[in-house]
Order: C-alpha cells, then structure tokens, then sequence
C-alpha cells in the first residue's frame, strides 16, 4: 500500500502531488480571474447603467442554474472556437490555448458570476457615509476604490470568498472530464492502473482536506485582520 | 413587484427583441434535426435526472437533520463524527466522492463471493445505488451545516416557554424547534437543492443515463457539440427556474417572523 | 463598458501568455485513460505504449515534431476540430461516418472485435449468445455502434467513458460482458484484473461498421498533414521499424491484411 503512494516510481505519489500542483495552479488562476470580474460585475450591477445592469443580472443568473460541468464543456469548446476564428479573421492564425489557460478561463467566468454577488453585497454593507466623504474630498474613483472601498468591504466579502475559494478548489477536479491532468484525473488514472481504487481516492481526498483545512485557517487570519478596529460582531450576531 | 409595466422598460424591450433575434438565428442556422430521434430519451433523462435530484434531496434531509441537531445540542461522542463528516464532505469534490464509492466498492466485491450470491446483488449491480448514495451524503453534509445554525438560531424563550407548558421533549422537539429551524433554514434550503441539481450531471461518468449523459450522446452519436449542450443548459435552467419558483412559494406559505 | 475593456484585456492577455507562435509542434491528441497495450500513463508521469512508441516513430520518419496531448476520448473529436488538437492517434477506427467529420491517414493496426467474459458464464458474440445480459462498451467506439446495430433488444448495453471502466465493472461483476478490440480485451485477461474472464470469440464483421482498421485522424482538408502521416506509416512499414516495435507488444502482427 505505502510503496503505491511513495514519490519516486514505482510509486504513484509523485503523479499525485503534480495533479494537486496542476489543481492548485488552476484554482488560484481562476480565483483572481474570478475576482476581477467580480469587482467589475459589482461595479456595473451597483452603478452601471439599465442595460448593462441587466447583461450582468442574465450573466449571474445563467451561470448560477446551469451545472459547471456543462458550462465548462460550452466554454472550453465554443470559446477557444471563437478565440480562433476571432484571431483568424484578425490575421494572426491559430491561436494556441494551454489546458492550464482554458481551465483557468473557464472557471474564473464561473467563478466571477458569484464573486459578482459576494463583492456587490459587500460593497452594499458598506456605510454610505464613508464612500460620499470621499467622495465629497474629490478623491478620483480609482484611488477611492483602492483605499476606500476595497478595504472598507474585505470584512464582509471575506467569508463569501472564502467559500468561493474552496470552491474552486473543488471545481478543478471537473476537469478530469475534458481530460485535464488535475489531482482527481491523475488519482483515477494511477488507481486503475493499479486497481488499488480505495488506496488512491483516500489519499486524494486527504490530499483535498489539507487544502481545505489550511485555506481556513488563513482566512480565518485574514477575516480577523480584516475586521482590526471594528467592534467584533459575534455578540451582536447572535 | 410593481408589475409589468415597470419592469418593461424601453432598453427591456430592445433587448428582449434581439434576443429573441438570436434564438430565431440559432433556431435557422444550426443544426437541429437531431432532435427527433433523441426526444424519448431526452425525456427519460430528464425524468431520471429529477427523480435523482428528488430522492437524494429528500433523503439528504432526514439525514441533515440529526447531524445538524448532533452538531447544535449532542455530547461530544455524537458532535464530533458529525462535525468530521460534514468537514469531510464539504472538503473534498464531489466527483471523487462519486468514484471513492463506485470503483472503491466495486473494486471489494469480487473478494467476497457471498456479495454476489446475496439476494441484494442485482441492485448492486447497477450504478443507480452508488449515485444516490454518493449524492444523498453530499446533501446531508452541506445541509447538516446549515441545520446545525438553524437549530442554534430558534430562541431560547421559544423552548423556555414550552417546558413551561410541561411539553414532552418529542413534542416540543416536533411542535415549536423543527419547525422554526425549517423556517429560517427555507432561504438556503432552496439554493441548496439547486446546488444538487447542478451536481447530478456528474453521476454521468458512472454510466447513469440521465439528461446530461444524453447530451453527450448527442454529440458522440452525430458530432455535433453546440447545440446539444446549448439545449442541455436550456433544460437546466428551467428546472432550476422551476425549484426558485417552487421554494419562493414555500416561503410565502410559512409564515413569516413577528406574526 | 469598464466590464468589456477589463474582459478584452483579459483575454488578450491570456492569449498572449499561452503563446500565439506559429509553426507550432504537432499537439498529437490521445486519450486520456489507461489503454494497454496500446497506451497508458507509467507512474513517472509518462504516456508509453505500442501505438506511442509508433506514432513516434511516424513522426521521426515524416519529420515533424510532434507533442502528445492527452484529451477526453468523448471530445477528442471536437477538440481536433476545435483545433485544441492537431491529430488523433488514439486507437480510432476509420469510418464512414467519422468521416463525415474528419479525415484519416491510412490505417496503422486493424484487428477484430471481440466479446469477452465471466469464464463460467455461457455467452457466445451473437444476439442469441447474449440474450438477456448486460453487455458494456466504450462510448463513441465502432463497438458502440455494432452493439446497438446487432445487439440492441438481446442484450442491455451499457455505455462507458473510458474502456478501463468497463474492464472494472466485468471484473467486479456488474456486466456481464465487454464487446471490444481483441488485443487489448487479449491484455486484459492475461492480465490480474482480468484473470476473472476470457475471449468467447469475435463478432461477424461489419466493416462499414467496425471500419477498416486505425488511421491518425486530422482536420478535413488539412491533406498536407495527412500525407505526412500517410509517408511516415509507409516509411516505418518498409524500414522494419514497425516490426520491431510490434515485436516488444505482440506475438503476431496486428497490420491486418
């Protein structure tokens, strides 16, 4: 059983450890990518204009009903279709999309329609007062995001994104279904060539947990630097 | 909730209109003449893509309710397995859940001839048992999380005032604290279902052909790959409009806090 | 319109960080599941096997330079045409109605089809012989299509992703029987795992089904690749470096007549 997970062949660790490192890789790409379209959905969805306020609504909507693994597939062969045909007719020719680079487009679109709503609730708790001082200083919206804004709602975003991350952590293994080489298709491949299925899924699934486990912890960390200088809400709660 | 006429405003319209544009191009310039053909078992799929959705919610629950009441109240002896299988199953992916339990399984039984020779057999054949199995756990510990904060939200002046009445404990239990625990669990219980919805696809790749795994027939068959998927996310967008529209009337018949 | 230009931005971004160069290597696209013979992953992290050390071999003789992508067997062939991939060497027979949608060098290996199972069980490659038992195939293999021609109302067919699954599930009892391609169904039962089963025998044929054996697949009208592939397989045929690497795998030769 243990010489199965050690890490140089004829164990299987090592291919292990590289899907968790691929995982990973994918994860936090598709995390930041989904925070930035957040950040940008919930500034159109708070100040946009109708149309683009309702685009935003049918973005958030379709991605939250409809099962990743199906918008993975849609996204993963009809958009790099239409990134090729785009840059043909640009003129450049084919365009070559890495898997780290589609699985990390894929998911951060995914990822992005629920940071939209995270971060647009976030923004919401924040005291208008704060915002319309700054404002009323002729802070420029830029500078007013950077230091105002953003800083003002990491203590309400925090725990959305930190379930957000988990999930994307998790979303990677739908990969394994276009083939990508992540922890769980790895772990599959390694288990059937081996037909040790219990030894191999249990290991991947510790191998998950620790991730888990510890991305709580730091932003447990996170939350409480976050929340420094404001009265803790754990009494007022309830 | 103002109306129609609110809602419909003139950009509204625009938009609508060159939606409807787009489905009219789709409609013409792609390729649907597949449809027929596949009709019969679209709708199997679909039908069996809901009866899943339906058993492992159902069952997901009765399950959630203990774990979530073992977290909230129970001894240390009971709070703690509960707490380590949600941790669990709220950190691991689903889809090697799915595969833990299917091949895991399926990889023990030859070892033991009586499995086979049991009367039990011709269900463990199928795949059926293991996704529902699979799906149910997964329900039960996202939902037994929430449970767990709906039992500790129910006012303690609400059971107080129960013993008061010389309530027995089952009574009490099934009278004033599950209820409200329902209640105010009703808003995320919705979303939840609507997360396993979107989770049933994954059964596919255990060989159940439910709608998804159609979809890919689909393309397999005749390889064609847009429009089977595009019609997929279509079909799943309305069951999940449907259980919003279900579970948003639910609500309003619970009544609601301070009446 | 901040939305729009941060998307463009992005994905222009992720065009240019995934390298837009041209005259790229040959991305070979193969399935990405254990195969053997013919192909599986070793536990270093590579992809070995007849049909890779083959396909090597073709490339070396045509010259080109060739990567292996591993891909989902069910979309290799919509990632060949979505051009994530630039040709299919996975085991694919040639077929009419594959190629409606892509086109084939010649074949590289042909061999029959077979139905294997339990050894105690009374099953034979015809409807009758299957009458009433869970026969299991890969999904969008010529076996899938001959078994819902021939089998469909005899047998309940039950339909895998990936071969390995359907290997595992005869193997733990819950089909009765894998109608597949005889020489890597023949490594299966020589092999632990298979030790349960054995080769009841081969189906009739049907090659405007079963198909004229295993070509590489490539984009339609992309003629150019194909011939290169097409002189590669001609190449290894005539310099023996064909036999040598069918040697290493098999006891027989698989180019079928």
């Amino acid at each position: 059983m243990i010489e199965l997970l050690s890490l140089s062949p004829p164990g299987w660790g090592g291919n292990l450890l590289r899907g968790l490192m691929n995982s990973l890789q994918i994860a936090l790409g598709a995390y930041g990518l989904g925070l930035l379209i957040g950040l940008a959905g919930a500034y159109g969805k708070l100040y946009g204009g109708p149309i683009l306020r309702d685009l935003l609504a049918v973005y958030t909507t379709v991605v939250r009903a409809v099962p990743e693994l199906v918008l993975i597939l849609i996204l993963y062969y009809v958009g790099t279709d239409l990134i090729n045909k785009a840059s043909e007719a640009m003129g450049y020719g084919t365009v070559e999309i890495s898997g780290v680079a589609a699985g990390i487009a894929v998911l951060g679109v995914v990822q992005g329609a629920y940071s939209t709503e995270i971060l647009r609730g976030a923004i919401k708790a924040i005291p208008i007062g704060q915002i319309e001082a700054a404002r009323a200083f002729g802070m420029p919206p830029l500078l007013l995001l950077r230091r105002v804004t953003i800083p003002a709602m990491m203590a309400f975003a925090i725990p959305g994104l930190a379930n957000l991350w988990l999930i994307a952590t998790k979303d990677t293994a739908l990969l394994a279904v276009v083939g990508f080489s992540e922890l769980t298709l790895e772990t599959r491949q390694a288990a059937s060539s081996t037909r040790a299925y219990f030894t191999f899924f249990l290991a991947a699934g510790a191998l998950y947990l620790m991730v888990t486990l510890l991305s709580g912890r730091v932003f447990a960390r996170l939350e409480v630097w976050a929340r420094r200088g404001q009265p803790s809400l754990r009494k007022a709660g309830g | 909730m103002t109306g129609l006429r609110t809602w419909l405003l003139p950009h509204r319209i625009v938009m609508i209109a060159l939606f409807a544009a787009l489905v009219l191009w789709c409609a013409m310039t792609l390729r649907w003449d597949w449809i027929p053909k596949y009709t019969p078992l679209a709708i199997e799929g679909i039908w069996r893509t809901l009866w899943i959705l339906a058993v492992t919610t159902v069952l997901g629950f009765l399950l959630a309710v203990p774990l979530g009441l073992a977290q909230a109240i129970g001894p240390w002896y009971l709070s703690t397995p509960a707490r380590i299988f949600c941790t669990i199953i709220r950190g691991t992916p689903l889809l090697l859940q799915i595969w833990l339990i299917y091949y895991g399984l399926g990889s023990l039984f030859p070892q033991f001839p009586w499995i086979k020779d049991s009367s039990l057999w011709p269900y463990l054949r199928q795949a059926w048992p293991y996704a529902v199995l699979a799906l149910t756990l997964s329900y039960a510990g996202y939902e037994g999380e929430v449970m767990r904060g709906a039992f500790a939200g129910v006012p303690r002046g609400q059971l107080e005032a129960a013993e008061a009445f010389g309530m027995p404990r089952f009574t009490k239990f099934r009278r004033i604290w599950l209820p409200q625990a329902i209640q105010s669990a009703l808003p995320t219980l919705g979303g939840e279902t609507i997360l396993q919805l979107k989770a049933t696809p994954l059964v596919a790749t255990i060989a159940i052909v439910e709608i998804y795994a159609v979809s890919s027939r689909v393309r397999q068959d005749t390889f064609i790959v847009y429009e089977p998927l595009l019609l997929l996310a279509v079909v799943y967008l309305v069951i999940a409009g449907l259980l919003a529209f279900a579970f948003r009337k639910l609500e309003e018949r619970v009544p609601a806090k301070g009446h | 319109m901040k939305l729009k230009s941060l998307l463009a931005v992005g994905i222009a971004t992720l065009a240019l960080t995934t390298g837009a160069a041209l005259a790229e290597p040959i991305k070979i696209g193969i399935a990405a599941e254990p195969y053997p013979p013919f192909m599986s992953p070793d536990a270093a992290g590579n992809w070995v096997g007849w049909e890779i050390e083959i396909i090597d071999a073709i490339c070396k003789a045509s010259e080109l330079e060739c990567v292996i992508t591993p891909t989902a067997w069910d979309g290799i062939i919509p990632s060949l045409t979505g051009k994530q991939i630039d040709a299919i060497v996975a085991s694919m027979s040639i077929t009419e109605e594959r190629m409606q949608t892509i086109d084939f060098s010649d074949k590289y290996y042909n061999t029959p089809t077979v139905v294997i199972a339990d050894k105690s069980a009374d099953i034979t490659a015809t409807p009758e012989g299957l009458a009433g038992k869970i026969l299991g195939v890969q999904a969008s293999t010529v076996h899938q299509s001959y078994a819902q021609q021939y089998f469909t109302g005899a047998a309940e067919i039950r339909v895998y992703q990936t071969q390995d699954e359907a290997n595992q599930d005869l193997a733990s009892g819950r089909i009765d029987a894998i109608q597949a391609d005889s020489i890597a169904m023949a490594d299966f039962v020589a092999s632990e795992a298979g030790a349960c089963c054995e080769i009841k025998g081969a189906v009739a044929d049907d090659p405007a089904i079963l198909g004229l054996g295993v070509g590489v697949g490539v984009r339609k009208g992309e003629d150019e690749l194909r011939e290169k592939f097409n002189a590669g397989i001609k190449a290894i045929r005539a310099d023996g470096t064909y036999d040598e690497i069918t040697k290493k795998y098999f006891a027989m030769d698989i180019y079928g007549g």
